[in-house]
């Protein structure tokens, strides 16, 4: 299947630019108390959640958009985006999601009837604003694993969302995570029961649909002492001259002795090669390893977006806790991406390694930003930090911005960084084996992504090197 | 005896240097071909041009292949046709599977050719017993290609990608260079191999050891970007006696 998969996938240019052609229920743009307001009710939401809301919206007014990214882009006109946007049939089972919607999900090679799918996967599918359809619900309630849209989890585990939500991620952390937090739409919640392997890889597939319109997901996995669980996110979007913004924050609890393991493939539109259409992803992940042994692991494949701007973090609070970040981004066309990650060393002997590798092609830049902090109680702390971008052309650019702050000379922190371009020597040889000159490329360029692609489940690496092939393609010669 | 490549008045250049100056060669079907020469007479850009490398710039001349002019084909088309040579320093690349590699570029050989691809496991198979024969250790198959390799070992791995791909035309620039006694008997034995009345070999080398495990139907000496003489495995001799001097240039 994997060759298959890979041919199917290579057939030029964005493919997954289409339209849902489905009615939607769109408030018109701007923002105010009123459509936030709007945005609760349609949710049915319970007071306190609006509340929430409100409050994070004033403190938004009062901030500031950041201006520290290595990015370039028109300012945003915050009132020009419409903040809610909906399938018009609000579906209550499988039969009751428009066929149309159905159809666009395998059309993304993401059939949402369960007896189709591949075994052992569950998928949330997100549509704009609303989450149409989470798959094998049932079954995993049966291992105690809620798996559900965050607004169902707001209603249904008012609890458990009151007591996670927002203390990964304050409401006021930064920006845009503070503009989430004033009109987060939909996304997924996940509570992994004490000592529970979670039985089937979870997914959630995010969709932009309807034009103007911004997506502002949020997303909760909260695994217990002892738990498990692997979770994979995929995007797209279809294509439109527009800029639209995708403002999403990510929070991840891990007590003790638990592992979160989280990956995403992002292929939203990333605009064409004048810059022009495209998403702003503009995201906040971080992760706390909350208890003692707990591990966070964050693989992420950015091939997307005109402008990425994602820091997916670790904090490390518990002893002995371990936090991973495996990072490929992909800059071609007119792409800009300013992204990396936060480890924050709180316990003792925590550790953790950053492995980034970026590739710029045509005019992308690519811009790896990090930070190592390490606490003053941070005994014997290790990190392991790898950056390595690879040129592809000469109108492209790397940049590498790696901080450190330590608190305590014990700790042990090792960083490597390299820059190559393809070089031609590589692909000669290549060549004169008989391998044409874009497969040895992407032979080049698969090299070099490998040790991230390693920690994607297997499916996943399918898909991310199938991304990778098709986003490279023709961006050489 | 039918000719197989036929090299005709060729003049390159790398950067502003004038290093081929009208050279003229044919090799002819299953015929072992040794070209020596001193230091910077043009041998490596010889081979560079008949495998179109990027540094070499073909100003006038013709490379006839198969009945027809290579010299503006791209790298690929000329290896596709059977073209193969053996590189004096191969290059590392990190991360790509020397198996996974070499069974791609088999495959491509293979379907110029109009055969079926050959899978994953028939493809280790011959790979696995091929490496045993060429007494290369069996975990470099998984290694990444020539990464960390010692100069035996990429010479070997050279080697075993000619095997694999079953080349026609054969170019080994300095194949003996670093190599130990026992990594060039392994090596000379993995060419003999390879003779079978049909392929055609070109020996690029400027001692005279290799030659004494590959035997040479013919010599030629090159001198100043040109073939200055062209004789039988006797000439052996007379170069280590006499060295290039005798040789003069046209």
């Amino acid at each position: 299947m994997a060759q298959e998969e890979v041919n199917k996938a290579i057939t030029g240019e964005y493919n997954l630019g289409f339209e849902i052609d489905i009615e939607q229920d769109t408030v018109p743009p701007g923002l105010n108390d009123d459509v936030i307001k709007f945005i609760s009710a349609k949710k049915d939401e319970p007071e306190w959640m609006l509340e929430l809301r409100l409050k994070a919206y004033h403190k938004w007014l009062e901030m500031e958009e950041p201006t520290w990214g290595k990015v370039d882009y028109e300012p945003i006109d915050y009132n020009s985006i419409s903040y809610f946007s909906a399938p018009k049939q609000a579906p209550e089972s499988l039969d009751e999601v428009d066929p149309k919607i159905l159809e666009a999900y395998e059309k993304l090679g993401i059939p949402l009837e369960e007896q189709k799918q591949l075994q052992g996967i569950a998928v949330d599918a997100v549509v704009d604003s609303v989450s149409v359809k989470t798959t094998y619900s049932e079954e995993l309630k049966k291992h105690g694993v809620i798996f559900c849209s965050i607004s169902e989890a707001i209603k249904d585990y008012p609890e458990l969302v009151k007591k996670y939500m927002f203390s990964v991620v304050p409401m006021t952390d930064n920006y845009f995570a503070a503009l989430n937090s004033a009109v987060f739409t939909d996304g997924t919640f996940v509570y992994i029961p004490k000592g529970v392997r979670c039985p089937m890889e979870l997914s959630t597939y995010f969709r932009i649909n309807a034009m103007n319109t911004g997506q502002f997901e949020r997303t909760l996995i909260v695994a217990d002492e002892g738990s498990y669980v692997s979770y994979n996110e995929g995007c797209s979007a279809p294509m439109r001259d527009d800029n639209q913004l995708h403002a999403a924050v990510v929070e991840l609890v891990a007590m003790k002795d638990a592992e979160i393991k989280y990956s995403t493939i992002q292929n939203w539109y990333p605009g064409d090669e004048e810059g022009k259409g495209g998403i702003y992803n503009f995201v906040t992940k971080r992760g706390i390893c909350e208890g003692d042994n707990s591990k966070i692991s964050w693989t992420q494949v950015e091939t997307g977006s005109s402008i990425t701007w994602k820091y997916p973090s670790c904090v490390l609070k518990g002893d002995n806790s371990v936090g991973e970040f495996y990072s490929v981004a992909v800059t071609t066309l007119a792409q800009q991406a300013d992204t990396g990650t936060k480890m924050i060393h709180l316990g003792k002997n925590t550790s953790s390694t950053i492995i980034s590798k970026g590739i710029s092609a045509m005019k992308g830049q690519n811009t790896y930003r990090g930070l190592v902090k390490i606490g003053a109680k941070a005994e014997g702390a290790r990190n392991f930090s790898e950056c390595d971008s690879l040129l592809i052309g000469s109108q492209c650019g790397a940049h590498t911005f790696p901080y450190l702050e330590s608190k305590d000379s014990i700790g042990q922190v090792e960083h490597e960084a390299t820059t190559t371009k393809i070089s031609d020597e590589q692909l000669f040889y290549l060549r004169q084996r008989g391998i044409n000159e874009e497969d040895a490329v992407s032979m080049i360029v698969h090299g070099f992504c490998k040790e991230v692609f390693s920690q994607l489940p297997m499916e996943y690496a399918v898909e991310a090197r199938a991304l990778l092939e098709l986003t490279l393609e023709g961006s050489v010669g | 005896m039918s000719k197989v490549l036929e090299i005709k008045d060729l003049k390159a250049k790398i950067g502003d240097k004038d290093i081929l100056k009208g050279l003229n060669l044919d090799l002819e079907e299953g015929k072992v071909h040794a070209i020596m020469g001193p230091n910077g007479a043009g041998k490596s850009t010889l081979s560079k041009a008949i495998v179109g490398h990027y540094d070499v710039n073909v100003t006038d001349g013709e490379i006839i292949y198969k009945g027809k002019n290579i010299v503006e084909e791209e790298p690929e088309e000329r290896a596709l046709d059977g073209i193969f040579l053996s590189f004096q320093n191969p290059v590392e690349i990190p991360g790509v599977n020397n198996a996974y590699f070499l069974r791609t570029a088999v495959n491509a050989r293979r379907k110029h050719l109009g055969l079926p691809e050959l899978n994953a496991a028939e493809f280790l198979r011959t790979m696995k017993a091929e490496v045993a024969e060429l007494g290369m250790k069996p975990e470099l198959i998984n290694r990444s290609l020539n990464e960390g390799f010692s100069g035996g070992e990429k010479k070997r791995n050279e080697i075993l990608q000619m095997v694999m791909l079953e080349p026609e035309v054969i170019i080994l620039d300095e194949i003996d260079s670093g190599l130990d006694i026992d990594a060039l008997r392994a090596v000379s034995e993995g060419i003999n191999k390879m003779k079978d009345g049909k392929r055609s070999f070109l020996v690029i080398t400027h001692y005279s050891r290799i030659l004494d495990y590959i035997k040479p139907d013919y010599i030629h000496v090159l001198k100043n970007g040109q073939i200055v003489h062209t004789g039988g495995s006797e000439l052996v001799e007379q170069l280590e006696k006499e060295g290039y001097s005798s040789f003069e240039e046209k």
